[in-house]
């Protein structure tokens, strides 16, 4: 989503939100992420007002003092910048590639299921299976941090069972030019 | 309300954020009950070269400069990632050809985009800065500054600067080339230059080689 991405060109306008609109966003986001009202609070006061920067091909990004901390597609889910999961990794499922897909990765690509099946990757159990279309964190074998954001393609169980093609697609990625925006 | 109830809570929690969970492991994260105070996020250490965490900057493009920083600044990090039993782990689940291919990946890399720095800095080196004075009518001039974009100075700051210093308008236009610059209200080529040779404020970096004044004048007027 973000492989090219730039602010000069990119963005087609900020305008800071309603707060009926923020309010609703404030809501869907406590629903969609596993985040307490509190937390959600800290990294976005409500006194704060929320910025929306309005993008090509339908990106929304959502900033607080003109740094990103949300983004959506069309009308999907809301995800966290990759500097926020850091900050809060618990917010998103983990799902975990292997050491062998990371630079595939850092390159873009989306996640296959076979790196996320293998010894080296995670997928939640099946008690805690994730539907498709689930945001989740994308974790590396080994690695303490997050590397990627993206959104599940197939449901979890569904990749154990295929286990080919793509499985995780990749919202953003560390390195991409998202990342590499710290304030807007 | 939840809310509600927080504030009575508040005095007891106060303490407590301290021991809760490791936020980076989720399962447990999901058992803990929604906390009453925020929880404190995690602190990220970020590498200054590739500005990925430490652990990743094996993947970046830099990976010689990080490592050397990392050693410097953060030294029981170096050790945790680069000591022989940490490499020797790493390489558990790859193959040693997978191993192998991605070492030979990332000094490609690393070559390619020391490659492209020094690409890019030749060609800074070699933009030039235009300062051209515009005949507006007979006794009155603007001048306009073109090409200090490539010097990676902040235009629309450039231009408040040249603003508050001439004490007249100075804004970014841009041309009929599409490109933007600098105007400024009034002859003042010959201070703008100096400006520049000085480095005064944000205006650094330029080498004054690389500057060059120019004169545009009406077609229909000679007389200056």
């Amino acid at each position: 989503m973000f492989k090219k991405f730039q602010p000069s060109t990119d963005i087609a306008g900020q305008t800071p939100v309603k707060s009926s609109v923020q309010r609703s966003i404030r809501a869907s986001v406590l629903s969609q992420w596993k985040i307490e009202p509190e937390t959600l609070e800290a990294i976005w006061p409500k006194k704060e007002g929320l910025v929306h920067v309005k993008c090509r091909e339908h990106l929304s990004i959502y900033t607080v003092k003109g740094e990103p901390i949300l983004f959506q597609h069309f009308d999907g889910p809301f995800y966290p910048t990759l500097r926020l999961l850091h900050k809060y990794p618990y917010i998103l499922p983990m799902v975990k590639v292997d050491r062998g897909a990371i630079r595939f990765l850092l390159a873009g690509a989306h996640m296959m299921c076979p790196g996320l099946t293998s010894k080296g990757g995670y997928l939640p159990p099946k008690e805690e299976a994730l539907p498709a279309g689930a945001p989740v964190g994308i974790f590396a074998e080994g690695k303490e941090h997050a590397v990627g954001v993206g959104i599940t393609k197939l449901g979890t169980e569904e990749m154990k069972e295929l286990n080919r093609d793509v499985g995780v697609e990749t919202a953003t990625y560390l390195g991409d030019d998202l990342w590499v925006v710290q304030s807007l | 309300m939840p809310a509600k109830k927080n504030r009575d809570k508040k005095a007891a929690a106060a303490t407590a954020p301290a021991n809760e969970p490791d936020p980076s492991a989720p399962s447990e994260a999901t058992e803990t009950q929604p906390a009453e105070e925020p929880r404190p996020p995690v602190q990220v250490l970020y590498c200054a070269v590739c500005t990925f965490p430490p652990e990743y900057c094996e993947f970046g493009s830099s990976f010689t400069r990080c490592k050397a920083w990392l050693q410097e600044n953060h030294s029981d990090l170096f050790d945790k990632f680069y000591s022989e039993e940490a490499l020797q782990n790493k390489l558990g689940t790859l193959s040693v050809e997978a191993q192998s291919r991605l070492e030979k990946d990332t000094a490609k890399k690393e070559a390619k985009a020391v490659a492209k720095a020094d690409a890019a800095l030749k060609k800074k080196m070699s933009s030039t800065v235009t300062i051209k004075r515009i005949e507006r009518n007979k006794r009155k001039h603007v001048t306009s500054i073109h090409g200090l974009e490539a010097f990676d100075i902040d235009l629309k700051k450039a231009a408040k600067q040249f603003a508050s210093k001439f004490a007249t308008g100075a804004s970014v236009t841009k041309n009929p080339q599409g490109q933007d610059e600098i105007v400024i209200q009034g002859d003042v080529c010959d201070e703008v230059l100096e400006m520049i040779e000085e480095g005064a404020g944000m205006l650094k970096g330029i080498p004054s080689d690389n500057v060059e004044i120019k004169e545009d004048k009406k077609k229909k007027t000679t007389d200056d």
